[in-house]
């Protein structure tokens, strides 16, 4: 990454480099039309972390993850970034020192995959500038990194849902911000690429926020979790500590249950529903006759 | 980033098949992990420097060539003559070629670049502003109101004393008026929002509208209609040196506002919560945008009238020449638009003999079928991935 583009993140002059954590909320409440949305979430992410954000549909992850990425304001409580409140840092500011990538994202069909990504570039440079050598490679080596290298002449519209998902997270990456807020980055993501992407992700020298529907990636790939339900935090640490069966009945509403990997011994949860929800074929047999 | 080649290098020229210069991406390398990667890409068309220059090139053809046509005919070549003595300031060979040329046509063909131009851009700056590949630059009511202060003009014989200014003076003061309120009302229902604007929009130009429908109606003046309507549906029939001064300064500096937020642009048409993690000042860019289409707006209903389909067209022609990008879409509009206004106006003084033929009709006549043509590609997707 050449100066022209802006500074890399390892020095940067806004915030400078404060001790403690690298983002923390206290006490945040949140509410959308007046439906509260979260209560009283209180969470710290540490320097280089991984969290993952787990909860049922509706338990306000999305919602969570954009007032800790500073686009949406919490309704009460505040979120601190490295010692400064995140909501006196300016758009531009903020758009250096966190990168989002939201669920649902349509970028413009006419757009080249190359152009998509080099989008991540506007919070370090004027707005009427763009193009040149750096742009090229900072968009080059983006693409390679979720492995859509050779990709920048491509049209978005021809780009499969899955590598769609992927240029998205290539420009997230290309905005060079050390915290990196992801909705559900492996939506739409074949098991390979799911796999692939949280690996690379988990190289990467960023911390990383992210939401997830599988509890075994959230297990294998974060270093802690955070469990919401019903816009509360209901546990907060390392996978194995937080993502226990009892806990996950409770939230889930799915029964757990935990075994070790037979190649690697790694702890993986087998999930089935808690009692059968619908009647066996022999029951529904004996009802007919 | 200032050097001079920025424009080249934004729009990413590389001509079909040509292997791309990172070093990494190897085809075998990624063959492996891939196989994707070695289909061949989408034939296109390259989105190189050179569409500028060539389009340039053609605006100022298209004028000297336009500049002939109309109830005297005059060759091309009589045209040079007479721009060039006058570029020059040596006198012009024939006084009547003179007139016919530097009096009526220039001002005329100029008048049209920069109304073609303006709308163009404007259409390309509505598009994106409320993210509706069918917006306009009439969309959000300046154009309605402008038609208020020109009916208001014609039915009371109001500011008489201004002469020809009259007409273009109240246009302006009811498009200015317009969207004032636009504004006033869309920033009190919470803020400039695509949906709001466009709904907005659309609810207080039908206002405006009924408003100058029914100064039209009450008028005494039984010319009234006539005058209006044909005001309304456009003409550069008056064009004149003095008119067009205005207009082009608005056109200019419009324009190098929106090209001086082209990446601004670019993040905001992904959508507003896109444009919010990019740092892109939203509300901020949104107001700036909407002062900025109401003075094109404004300015150029004013001098011309509510020409109709150049803004809703040309935006959809430019992407589907150079793709998505604004500092590459906002000249080539603005250019093509030039082109378009050039030879709409063209024919409207040559198809209708001695009347002639009000713009809106010639340009809705011609941008229907384009249009239609349009939404019928399959490949083209009007700014939105669905």
């Amino acid at each position: 990454m050449s100066a022209r583009l802006g500074r890399p993140h390892t020095t940067n002059d806004v915030l400078g480099s404060a001790p403690g954590p690298h983002l923390q909320a206290a006490d945040l409440d949140c509410a959308v039309a007046g439906r509260t949305i979260l209560r009283g979430v209180n969470l710290d992410v540490q320097s280089g972390e991984r969290i993952g954000l787990v909860g049922p549909n509706g338990s306000g992850k999305s919602t969570l993850l954009r007032v800790l990425a500073g686009l949406r304001p919490p309704a009460d409580g505040g979120v601190v970034l490295r010692g400064r409140p995140l909501a006196e840092l300016r758009a531009r500011e903020r758009a250096r020192e966190i990168a989002v990538v939201a669920q649902e994202e349509e970028p413009a069909g006419e757009l080249l995959v190359g152009e998509l990504v080099a989008l991540g570039l506007i919070p370090h440079r004027r707005p009427w500038a763009a193009g040149g050598a750096a742009e090229r490679e900072a968009v080059a080596a983006a693409l390679r990194s979720v492995d859509l290298a050779g990709y920048e002449h491509r049209p978005v519209i021809s780009l499969s849902g899955g590598e769609r998902r992927r240029a998205l997270l290539a420009r997230g990456l290309a905005q060079q911000a050390p915290l990196l807020v992801l909705d559900e980055p492996t939506n739409h993501l074949d098991i390979r690429h799911q796999l692939d992407l949280l690996a690379r992700l988990s190289r990467v020298e960023r911390t990383v926020v992210l939401s997830l529907h599988d509890l075994n990636l959230a297990m294998r790939f974060c270093d802690r979790v955070a469990v919401l339900a019903r816009g509360e935090l209901r546990a907060f640490g390392p996978p194995q500590d937080v993502l226990t069966p009892a806990l996950i009945a409770d939230v889930f509403d799915v029964r757990a249950s935990l075994v070790r990997h037979p190649r690697n011994g790694a702890s993986h949860l087998l999930l089935d529903l808690p009692q059968p929800a619908y009647p066996s074929t022999a029951a529904v047999q004996k009802a007919h006759v | 980033m200032s050097e001079p080649s920025a424009v080249a290098d934004a729009a990413t020229c590389t001509p079909v098949g040509t292997p791309l210069a990172s070093p990494t991406c190897s085809p075998i390398n990624d063959a492996a992990t891939a196989p994707r990667l070695v289909s061949p890409p989408r034939i296109q068309i390259p989105r190189g420097p050179l569409i500028l220059p060539a389009l340039a090139a053609m605006v100022v053809a298209s004028f000297v060539v336009s500049a002939g046509f109309g109830s005297a005919s005059v060759a091309p070549a009589d045209v040079a003559d007479v721009l060039a003595a006058h570029l020059t300031g040596t006198t012009a060979p024939d006084a009547t070629l003179d007139a016919i040329v530097w009096e009526l046509r220039v001002p005329r063909g100029l008048l049209a670049i920069v109304v073609g131009s303006g709308l163009a851009v404007a259409g390309v700056a509505m598009q994106t502003l409320v993210r509706n590949p069918l917006a306009d630059p009439h969309l959000l009511g300046v154009s309605a109101g402008a038609s208020v202060g020109a009916t208001a003009v014609i039915t009371t014989g109001a500011f008489a004393g201004a002469g020809v200014w009259a007409l273009s003076g109240g246009a302006l003061v009811g498009a200015l008026a317009a969207a004032v309120l636009v504004f006033a009302i869309a920033s009190a229902q919470g803020g400039l929002t695509p949906l709001r604007l466009v709904l907005i929009g659309t609810v207080m130009a039908s206002a405006f509208s009924a408003l100058a429908s029914f100064m039209v109606f009450r008028s005494p003046e039984p010319q009234a209609a006539q005058s209006v309507l044909f005001w309304m549906l456009g003409s550069f029939a008056g064009a004149a040196w003095d008119q067009l001064l205005l207009p082009s300064v608005i056109v200019v500096l419009c324009t190098g506002a929106l090209m001086a937020a082209s990446s601004w642009l670019d993040a905001v048409a992904a959508g507003p919560d896109t444009a919010a993690s990019l740092g892109v000042p939203l509300t901020a860019l949104r107001r700036g945008l909407f002062v900025v289409l109401a003075l094109l707006v404004g300015g150029l209903v004013a001098v011309a009238g509510a020409i109709g389909f150049v803004g809703l067209v040309l935006p959809h022609v430019a992407r589907l020449l150079v793709g998505a990008r604004h500092r590459i879409v906002l000249p080539v509009a603005a250019l093509g638009g030039a082109i378009f206004m050039l030879w709409v106006d063209v024919a409207a003084r040559v198809v209708g003999g001695a009347a002639e033929i009000p713009l809106s009709v010639i340009t809705g006549l011609i941008g229907a079928p384009v249009f239609l043509v349009l939404l019928g590609r399959r490949q083209y997707r009007f700014g939105s991935a669905a």
